[in-house]
């Protein structure tokens, strides 16, 4: 039989989750809107990406071909299996992969030292840098057209006729080098974005940390390396990321350029699946191929985040 | 030594001279792009390159003429754009000021996912969108068109906004909230106007991204719908005969784009670095 002071202490119990259950209803009700504003943009991008992306799973494993709508029902891994055995897939992979891994190279590399040039006080430094950047802004397709008919043609082009002034054969550069073209306009487009997230960083370097170890003695190289590198990290991150997700689906450049050739040496894989939906018409094929994209810019993703949160750690460590 | 003296120091001098020609051999491209528009289709097309010659404004009369279509693909480029970069928006601020100002436990995940989904490159979705499009009329009308921009961009929107209003401090919308100001009040009065350059630079974004996208408009659209990529990307077949009208045409494309980049672009880039830079 329970004494009167138990009854008390359970009535007090009571009582507390009571008034907590009131405190927590009333903070529901408070964020109980939140859902409702974040709900729009989760239902926009479930109806527009994941939905989609899961239809593309479901082709992939069904006979699906746009000239032939006879033939249809479960596939297996037919198509996947078809795929494996399509040398101009595994070739379309080696693209785009290449042109990610240079692209990135280049642009962070030229884009680093374009930053680094103009951080330094020059005359007329704002409208050089304005010059610079505006690549940057113009629209792909555009891009493809200036360097395929004004610089690489290899008879009216800029190149040609500087090649020729030079006293060398000129060199038709699509047919030859395709890739290095593309990768070269690509370059072209995205070393402004590189340089300009770049420079915002180093205008952001902690001036008191700079003078610290000037004072003791540190050379311009020490400082560049142990100062402006790691606060770099972070923005670099930015670009490595941003630019990855475009590079992985670069298009217009190659649309209008090489249309993927000469063959399929500048086929990567966007090309490879635009041209198996639109000219071969095979769902299926081009499907389990677009698993396979989304799969490599996943692995993109992934390698990506654990760079930079081991980055970032690092730099938290420090 | 002054700021003024340092410019013109030896060191100075020598990194001026190579910035400038770096400068100017980036925007090389472009020059010749623009002097070619000023040409005649003869001059345009010349072995040795003709630096001087009797500009003519014919190419761009041509390009903007009456039927020559560049008005229904321009229109065509500004109404998605506009329309995509309003509409993500509407969808960014109220998800992004839930994230910011009310986390929760699946906060964070919801983020990550949805920054995520622009790890889905298009070719991921475009065969279902292709045929469901179809299948219902979308293709080559503007809204189709409009809501994969708006797909398109909504990530790095929402990304960019969250970053701009996670710098606010939460205790101004505790204050309003014990002022008795609801959620919808506290949003529309005292963080939209704080976090407006924010959102600016983030519609600029969406605006430049949606006007240059070209995959998209060449697979979904046909005529109707097309935006300028598709108009200039009709060129691409054209050997010698359009150069000069080409240029012409592409110059109308790129040039506001252009102009506009040239205004937004540190406010752009403060927003894309995710609050990394200050």
């Amino acid at each position: 039989m329970p004494n009167d002071r138990d009854l008390l202490l359970a009535s007090t119990i009571t009582h507390d989750t009571e008034t907590a259950r009131a405190a927590a209803r009333r903070e529901k009700a408070r964020r109980a809107p939140a859902k409702w504003l974040l709900a729009p943009a989760v239902i926009f991008l479930l109806v527009w990406m994941i939905v989609p992306l899961a239809m593309t799973g479901y082709y992939s494993f069904r006979n699906y071909n746009l000239m032939m709508p006879s033939i249809t029902g479960w596939a297996g891994w037919t198509n996947y299996k078809i795929l494996w055995g399509d040398p101009t897939f595994w070739s379309a992979l080696g693209v785009t992969l290449l042109i990610v891994v240079v692209c990135l190279a280049v642009t962070v590399g030229l884009g680093l030292a374009l930053a680094l040039l103009f951080h330094r006080n020059f005359v007329g430094r704002g409208v050089a840098r304005t010059l610079a950047v505006a690549p940057f802004f113009v629209m792909p397709v555009v891009t493809g057209l200036i360097w395929k008919n004004m610089l690489f043609h290899p008879a009216y082009g800029l190149l040609a006729w500087l090649f020729r002034t030079l006293g060398f054969e000129p060199i038709d550069w699509l047919a030859q080098f395709p890739l290095a073209s593309i990768i070269t306009m690509i370059s072209w487009e995205w070393t402004p974005f590189a340089m300009l997230v770049l420079l915002t960083g180093l205008q952001s370097l902690p001036e008191d940390q700079l003078e610290a170890v000037r004072l003791d003695g540190a050379n311009k190289w020490h400082e560049f390396r142990h100062i402006v590198i790691p606060h770099l990290g972070q923005v670099l991150y930015v670009v490595v990321m941003l630019e990855s997700i475009f590079f992985l689906t670069s298009f217009a450049e190659i649309y209008t350029t090489t249309s993927g050739g000469p063959g399929t040496a500048s086929t990567n894989l966007p090309y490879y699946i635009f041209q198996g939906t639109f000219v071969q018409y095979d769902i299926g094929v081009s499907s389990a191929a677009a698993i396979g994209a989304v799969i490599l810019a996943n692995i993109f993703a992934i390698f990506l985040i654990r760079f930079v949160a081991g980055n970032l750690n690092a730099g938290e460590a420090r | 030594m002054s700021a003024q003296a340092k410019r013109f120091s030896g060191a100075n001098i020598a990194f001026g001279v190579l910035g400038w020609a770096v400068a100017l051999l980036m925007f090389l491209p472009l020059i010749w792009l623009l002097v070619t528009a000023f040409k005649t289709e003869a001059e345009a097309f010349t072995v040795t390159p003709q630096l001087f010659f009797e500009p003519t404004l014919d190419s761009f009369k041509a390009a903007l003429a009456q039927g020559a279509g560049y008005w229904h693909y321009a229109w065509n480029s500004v109404f998605t754009a506009l329309a995509s970069t309003v509409i993500g928006l509407m969808l960014t601020v109220p998800a992004a000021y839930a994230m910011a100002f009310y986390p929760s436990k699946r906060t964070d995940f919801t983020l990550v996912w949805m920054v995520s989904t622009k790890f889905i490159p298009a070719v991921g979705v475009l065969v279902p969108i292709f045929l469901v499009y179809k299948t219902i009329g979308l293709l080559d009308n503007v809204w189709g068109l409009i809501a994969l921009y708006t797909a398109m961009n909504l990530p790095i929107m929402i990304w960019m906004v969250y970053s701009y209003f996670r710098d606010i401090p939460k205790d101004l919308v505790e204050a309003a909230n014990i002022d008795g100001a609801s959620m919808g009040q506290t949003m529309l009065k005292v963080i939209l106007p704080l976090a407006t350059p924010g959102l600016a630079s983030t519609g600029l974004l969406a605006l430049i991204l949606a006007w240059n996208e070209s995959f998209w408009s060449i697979t979904m659209t046909n005529y109707q719908a097309s935006t300028l990529p598709v108009y200039i990307a009709s060129f691409k077949s054209a050997e010698g005969m359009f150069w000069a009208k080409m240029s012409a045409a592409s110059v109308l494309s790129i040039a506001p784009i252009i102009v506009l980049g040239w205004f937004a672009q540190r406010q752009m880039v403060r927003g894309l670095t995710f609050g990394a830079v200050k």
